[in-house]
């Protein structure tokens, strides 16, 4: 069946939250087995001792990446029907910089902290939390961030667009830049834990 | 400074690379069968939402975020995004319990006390949710979910998630190491 399968209405909607609840469920057992529920494992991508985060994220990433441009050329899934989210450029890199605060002084990002909250991790439930009135108080002082919120917009643009180069080149490149970064930062970590020995 | 917990020697975590891989498949068949990729703040938003909405329904439908958000035939907390983190908390627990991780715990670095980590940690959250108000999504939905479309937006999150995490390392480094 060519994807993408629920927007074109194929399967009956009552399924829609099954499938969610299903999907939802690989994705949080693998992030817990990867150690996502750890904050301090976490933040160890911040100071060398641990860079599970990159090694996960980046693999993630390009894994789904290459798969969707892989499904796309078999013609197993309608391209013009996936997703890409639009770049507001502005609260893009403004929004980007307050979560990084949030993250390296919670050490969770929203979807890490609810596994934590799933094993036990006082600490994630607190976070979550946080997180709740974060967004309520998002939503209090909107109407003074509006402007800002809904500058700079491009559109759903690809970074491989403005390069002027194809999707799979740009892949192909970022495969190199991601091994490079796995290969540097296992050095980094032994140098790291080594020290502390 | 390598986290040396009883658990870890017990109960290794999967190879990063395996873990990365697996999530990647998940993270594709999330967009085969969805046409868009997994989320997570969304979700909190949604809880945020009904709470306000149940609260003061007329507040709601007035506050010009979250009226963009209600319409009266569709209850906020049925979307797609609700149920898929429901999903995440019970894969989670699954994981914990298949890997005896599963236990109340407050996990802080040897420098601070429980009391500062749950300070931090409820601050932390207060600044994650806000930005990813601002960002339209989260670690997960803009930028992950963002980079497996290419799109300018996920890598441009991306990059400043974990530039400006970085940055502030510095000034927050006594709560970890």
């Amino acid at each position: 069946m060519i994807g993408p399968i629920i927007p074109q209405g194929v399967i009956a909607p009552e399924w829609n939250h099954v499938i969610g609840l299903l999907l939802g469920m690989g994705f949080g057992f693998v992030l817990e087995s990867s150690g996502f529920s750890s904050s301090r494992k976490l933040a160890g991508v911040f100071y060398g001792y641990d860079f599970v985060v990159l090694k996960v994220f980046f693999t993630a990433a390009i894994t789904a990446a290459v798969g969707i441009m892989i499904l796309t050329s078999l013609g197993w899934i309608d391209s013009s029907l996936i997703y890409v989210n639009p770049t507001f450029i502005h609260s893009a890199i403004i929004g980007g910089v307050i979560m990084g605060i949030g993250f390296i002084m919670g050490g969770y990002c929203p979807g890490t902290s609810l596994t934590g909250v799933a094993i036990g991790k006082i600490d994630a439930m607190v976070y979550t939390v946080g997180m709740f009135f974060g967004i309520l108080f998002f939503s209090q002082i909107y109407t003074f961030i509006e402007p800002i919120y809904n500058a700079g917009a491009m559109g759903s643009i690809k970074v491989n667009e403005i390069l002027g180069i194809s999707g799979a080149m740009f892949m192909f490149l970022l495969i190199i830049v991601a091994l490079a970064a796995f290969y540097i930062v296992g050095l980094i970590e032994k140098r790291v834990n080594k020290s502390d020995l | 400074m390598e986290i040396k917990d009883t658990d870890k020697k017990k109960n290794p975590y999967l190879n990063p690379y395996v873990g990365g891989f697996l999530l990647g498949l998940v993270l594709l068949l999330t967009f085969y069968m969805t046409g868009r990729g997994l989320g997570a703040s969304g979700a909190v938003k949604s809880a945020v939402v009904t709470t306000v909405n149940t609260v003061s329904h007329d507040y709601a439908t007035t506050s010009g975020y979250f009226s963009q958000f209600i319409s009266d035939d569709n209850n906020p907390m049925n979307n797609w995004l609700v149920f898929e983190v429901l999903g995440v908390l019970i894969g989670a627990l699954l994981s914990g319990i298949l890997s005896g991780r599963l236990k109340f715990s407050i996990e802080h670095g040897p420098r601070i006390t429980s009391r500062t980590r749950l300070i931090f940690a409820g601050l932390g959250g207060l600044a994650f949710g806000f930005g990813s108000q601002m960002g339209r999504g989260c670690t997960s939905g803009a930028a992950l979910s963002g980079m497996a479309t290419i799109s300018v937006a996920g890598f441009v999150t991306m990059l400043a998630i974990f530039g400006s995490a970085y940055i502030f390392a510095w000034f927050f480094r006594k709560l970890w190491i």
